[in-house]
């Protein structure tokens, strides 16, 4: 017993001598032993009170105390198994699913960037707002000026492409990030093997090395020791594997694709294949990362970047025309990598953060029915001197222990389903591969269930504390116990778990609504017994060693694919496009983005200069793409075999398109063309009506739909109808495209409705979770109605007999009873609304189709959560009509 | 009436046990027995101190370092706990006897003037 000064034993001889020498003192006075003995005693006073008085000024007490609750509470636990099982099962199922949804939080939001000093990596985007474009991207001079502006370490373009990477058994397509020499070095990593691009490079072109990813050396290379002797051959260009990145190692990117690099390739971003002289208004690098120089914030250096922009703008007049208003934003690296899952991510967390807030409440009540059927035993232990404080801190312990061994199952669960729930997780999630039960995870958990544990059992101990003696002790002969207060709680219990309930289920409504008006929306095409599969043609580095330079060459390439395309089994139309014209792939829209681009252009008849280029959704089809998509033509004619690279542009675009930029006027033969340089005029030939395949929530995106054979496309899209045996078909067209070109990879086979489903991954990832704790939230609440009621109807069984006695009929105790629960869940959903009608506001960003405010939605869960108070009110209510009056009165 | 209200004990206010009990250490170091008995006496038996009630007291004051315990042997050879004054002890003493000097001169200024009515 370290820390109390001294022990009981110590005292106690203490105490024996003084009375030892009292009593010598005494007889030396003349008294016999025994008198002088008593007369010690007797100025002494209490022994044993002295010794309580000793014990509990240690400080160890509260030691004891704690000792003999925990041993208590055990015992109480473990004698009431079936509520304790009860409890702890509520209380693993919150803590389980809260620590859950935690982890995935603090490895995506919480967690900085896995990089040294995170802090300073920010990501630049370049916004030209006067024309309602984004992030699209900076020149070759821009980068220049940037990385000489001395407010940053290390400036790196990123440039996110693929390439086809032959040598190994299969040509596979490989995900490409072209990056400055500088890359690796603004990131501070390092190698696993070999080393990374010298930083100071500047040579023109690209680097004769390349990095390669953990993932490509194991499997296109089985992990070969001696890679850094192997050489690589991208789109038929051959390079020198110069390192291998660390395991684990993502590359920081908005998306999955962008985040699992490959290959890094480097150059300063001039000489061949790239223009020699880079033009200041050619945005041909999509994106940029950088570090800022030490001490430096984000704040600081975008005024400094502001600046900048400004003088240069003063400086080349020409290159930034004032309507566009160019401007660069500094945006912290992170919030690029996980910035557009945050709300999903906060969303779910609100969600089980109720869901373990109405388990909490619901083992509270739980407590307080069995709070009442103790009561006489309280009654009796504080009659017989227990002090009120410590029969509280025993409830509370007894609560602490309950929470804590249900966080501890609840973490049990978790780790042992951990596997099985990360298959949940949509794949695209960033840093998927960081989330973990790590010791903040548990750290949380442990707090949480603490913070459980306080919450549920402060209600039970307040009572206690406020036991009335003498009513406890005479109500106890009568078999009810619950005083007035206590009923009150529980009542305010259930309305809160009401109140909470009605809100996640109101959440759980919009988000199923917005899903199923989503699916159901009219698509404008027709995805059924469609399939799509990918193939590239190289871009080699000099242009007179490709073979598929312009579209005249590509011509008899696309020709062939088709023509063999069209014999397969149960193939009964196959058409050609690039990315873009999968509908509904967003992550081949962005690759299509990022490495060409935006469509930037101008429309005939408005001066170049003074005018804005307009952007807008554009891809390469061949001519049976709207016949094998179900698209129908409006007017105006579809492209042709007469359409070639030596015939006139033509254009078919959408009805948003023609009401957007020739309103009132006839679209048909109208022309436009890109922004870039020696662009061809293109004609408008026909209209088609808007369908969604840029997404499925947009109604009317504008698009313009060219022809693959004038415009030539290196990333292909071979579409098929038919009967077809997806996997089967995939293998063959690998054969057909492989005996036409041995060199091109055959990737990324899917269905049309794979794809479609898969646009929605997110969505329905959020709704599944939310729908999930929704109903685990309205059981909850059902059983806290459903112990409410059902202890309320055995508390009056004593009246109930009475009334039955005196001729109450029946039904109408049956009505007394349900009007009670009524009550209560109206109660619960009058405060609900309120709170429910914030949250659907703030969650306003991920619905669809229906106001955040939907009355349907409302009423229709309003109704549901009535339905089941009816319900959880019914089964007590059936007993109490069961009373026999007799059994009743003879209660008492 | 009035020779039992002269010889019954007065009790002890609230507090002053603690200021008593340095007042005796001044002399020396003392065992318990020795500072009850040191109390009743030079008190010449006005106050009672009940013994049992003096070792929480000094428990108190040992905690707070007023006072210093070691076990030594009594004047009839009996082993005996002696506690003796600290120097904070000596400070807390020297500012209780202050406040206490003030407090009962602020009630006898308050009583005395009713004293000379009666």
């Amino acid at each position: 017993m370290f820390g109390r000064k001294r022990k009981l034993d110590d005292f106690t001889s203490e105490i024996e001598a003084h009375i030892q020498i009292e009593i010598e003192r005494l007889r030396e006075q003349g008294l016999s032993e025994d008198d002088a003995r008593a007369a010690a005693r007797r100025s002494f006073g209490n022994v044993m009170h002295a010794e309580e008085r000793f014990y509990e000024s240690g400080r160890w007490l509260w030691w004891d105390h704690f000792r003999h609750d925990i041993r208590y509470a055990l015992r109480v636990l473990r004698k009431s198994a079936g509520f304790t099982a009860i409890a702890v099962l509520t209380i693993a199922l919150g803590i389980g699913a809260t620590t859950a949804i935690y982890s995935v939080v603090d490895a995506t939001l919480l967690h900085p960037l896995p990089y040294p000093q995170p802090e300073q990596l920010v990501s630049i985007e370049d916004d030209l707002p006067g024309v309602g474009a984004q992030d699209v991207g900076m020149s070759e001079p821009e980068w220049q000026d940037l990385q000489r502006s001395g407010i940053f370490e290390y400036v790196s373009p990123t440039w996110f492409d693929e390439n086809n990477i032959t040598g190994s058994s299969q040509p596979a397509r490989v995900r490409l990030l072209i990056v400055a020499p500088n890359y690796f070095a603004l990131l501070s990593v390092k190698p696993q093997l070999g080393r990374s691009f010298n930083p100071e490079d500047h040579t023109p072109g690209l680097l004769q090395e390349v990095l390669i990813s953990d993932g490509l050396w194991k499997r296109a290379f089985g992990g070969d020791p001696h890679i850094l002797d192997r050489n690589v051959r991208l789109d038929t260009d051959l390079y020198q594997v110069g390192g291998v990145t660390p395991e684990g190692f993502d590359a920081p990117g908005r998306t999955a694709e962008e985040r699992n690099i490959e290959v890094w390739a480097a150059t300063s971003f001039y000489g061949g294949p790239m223009s020699d002289h880079p033009r200041r208004s050619g945005r041909n690098l999509p994106t940029a990362i950088a570090r800022l120089k030490p001490g430096l914030t984000i704040a600081a250096a975008q005024s400094r970047v502001d600046a900048l922009v400004a003088s240069l703008q003063k400086q080349y007049p020409v290159d930034y025309p004032l309507q566009s208003v160019w401007t660069v934003r500094l945006v912290p690296l992170k919030e690029r990598v996980v910035g557009n899952v945050r709300q999903s991510l906060i969303l779910l967390f609100g969600a089980v953060g109720l869901v373990l807030l109405i388990g909490c409440v619901n083992v509270a009540n739980l407590l307080l029915a069995r709070a009442s059927a103790r009561g006489r035993e309280m009654a009796v232990r504080q009659a017989l001197g227990a002090a009120r404080k410590r029969l509280m801190s025993q409830l509370l312990t007894e609560s602490l222990l309950l929470s804590l061994i249900g966080g501890v199952f609840g973490i049990a669960i978790l780790l042992c389903t951990k596997a099985f729930l990360l298959r949940f997780v949509p794949a695209n999630l960033p840093r998927l591969n960081d989330i973990s039960i790590s010791w903040s995870v548990l750290l949380f958990a442990l707090i949480a269930s603490r913070i459980a544990g306080a919450i549920f059992g402060l209600a039970p101990a307040l009572h206690a504390g406020r036991v009335d003696l003498t009513h406890a002790l005479k109500e106890a002969t009568r078999g009810s116990t619950g005083s007035g207060q206590q009923t009150r709680t529980r009542r305010a219990l259930v309305v809160t778990e009401f109140a909470l309930s009605l809100v996640l289920m109101i959440a759980a409504g919009l988000l199923l609504r917005s899903f199923w008006d989503l699916l159901n929306v009219q698509l404008g095409f027709n995805p059924q017994s469609v399939m799509t599969v990918r193939t590239r043609l190289p871009y080699p580095n000099n242009p007179k060693t490709d073979i598929y330079r312009t579209p005249a060459q590509e011509a008899p390439f696309f020709r062939e694919i088709l023509r063999r395309a069209r014999t397969l089994p149960g193939v009964e139309e196959a058409a050609l496009g690039d990315t873009a014209s999968i509908p509904l792939d967003q992550s081949l829209r962005d690759l299509k983005l990022i490495s060409e681009g935006q469509f930037l252009f101008v429309l005939e008849g408005h001066d170049i200069c003074s005018d804005q280029p307009a952007v807008v959704e554009r891809s390469s089809v061949s001519p049976k793409y709207f016949d094998l998509l179900g698209i129908p033509l409006l007017r105006g004619r579809l492209f042709n075999e007469l359409d070639t690279d030596n015939t006139a542009q033509v254009a078919v675009i959408n009805e948003a398109f023609a009401r957007l930029y020739w309103p009132g006027q006839d679209s048909l033969g109208q022309r436009f063309k890109s922004t870039r340089a020696e662009s061809p005029w293109i004609t408008v030939v026909g209209i088609i009506p808007n369908a969604r395949t840029e997404s499925l929530a947009q109604a009317s995106v504008p698009q313009v739909y060219l022809d693959v054979y004038q415009t030539g496309a290196k990333r292909l899209t071979i579409l098929l109808r038919g009967h077809l045996d997806t996997a089967a078909t995939a293998e063959l067209v690998r054969e057909q495209v492989q005996s036409v070109d041995p060199t091109l990879p055959v990737s990324d086979t899917q269905t049309l409705s794979e794809t479609v489903s898969a646009s929605l991954s997110e969505r329905r990832f959020s709704m599944e979770m939310v729908a999930l704790f929704a109903l685990t939230a309205l059981l909850l609440a059902g059983l806290g109605i459903y112990g409410v009621i059902s202890y309320m109807v055995s508390e009056r069984t004593h009246e109930i007999g009475i009334r039955v006695a005196l001729g109450a009929q029946k039904r109408n105790m049956q009505r007394i009873v349900v009007r009670e629960g009524l009550a209560l869940a109206l109660a619960g959903a009058a405060v609900g609304f309120v709170c429910a009608l914030v949250v659907s506001h703030l969650m306003a960003g991920m619905l669809y189709g229906v106001r955040p405010t939907d009355p349907l939605t409302f009423a229709g869960v309003a109704f549901l959560l009535i339905g089941v108070a009816l319900l959880a009110c019914y089964i007590p209510a059936r007993r109490a009509t069961r009373v026999d009056p007799l059994v009743a009165l003879r209660h008492e | 009436m009035s020779t039992q209200d002269t010889k019954e004990r007065l009790e002890l206010l609230q507090g002053t046990l603690d200021m008593l009990i340095l007042r005796t250490l001044i002399f020396g170091s003392q065992h318990g027995q020795g500072i009850a008995r040191a109390i009743q006496e030079t008190s010449e038996k006005e106050l009672l101190v009940e013994h049992g009630a003096l070792y929480p007291a000094l428990q108190r004051l040992e905690e707070r370092g007023w006072i210093s315990a070691k076990w030594g042997v009594s004047s009839n050879n009996r082993k005996a706990r002696f506690y003796a004054l600290t120097a904070a002890g000596r400070k807390q003493l020297v500012k209780e006897t202050n406040k206490w000097q003030r407090l009962t001169g602020a009630i006898a200024r308050i009583l005395g003037p009713q004293r000379a009515k009666s």
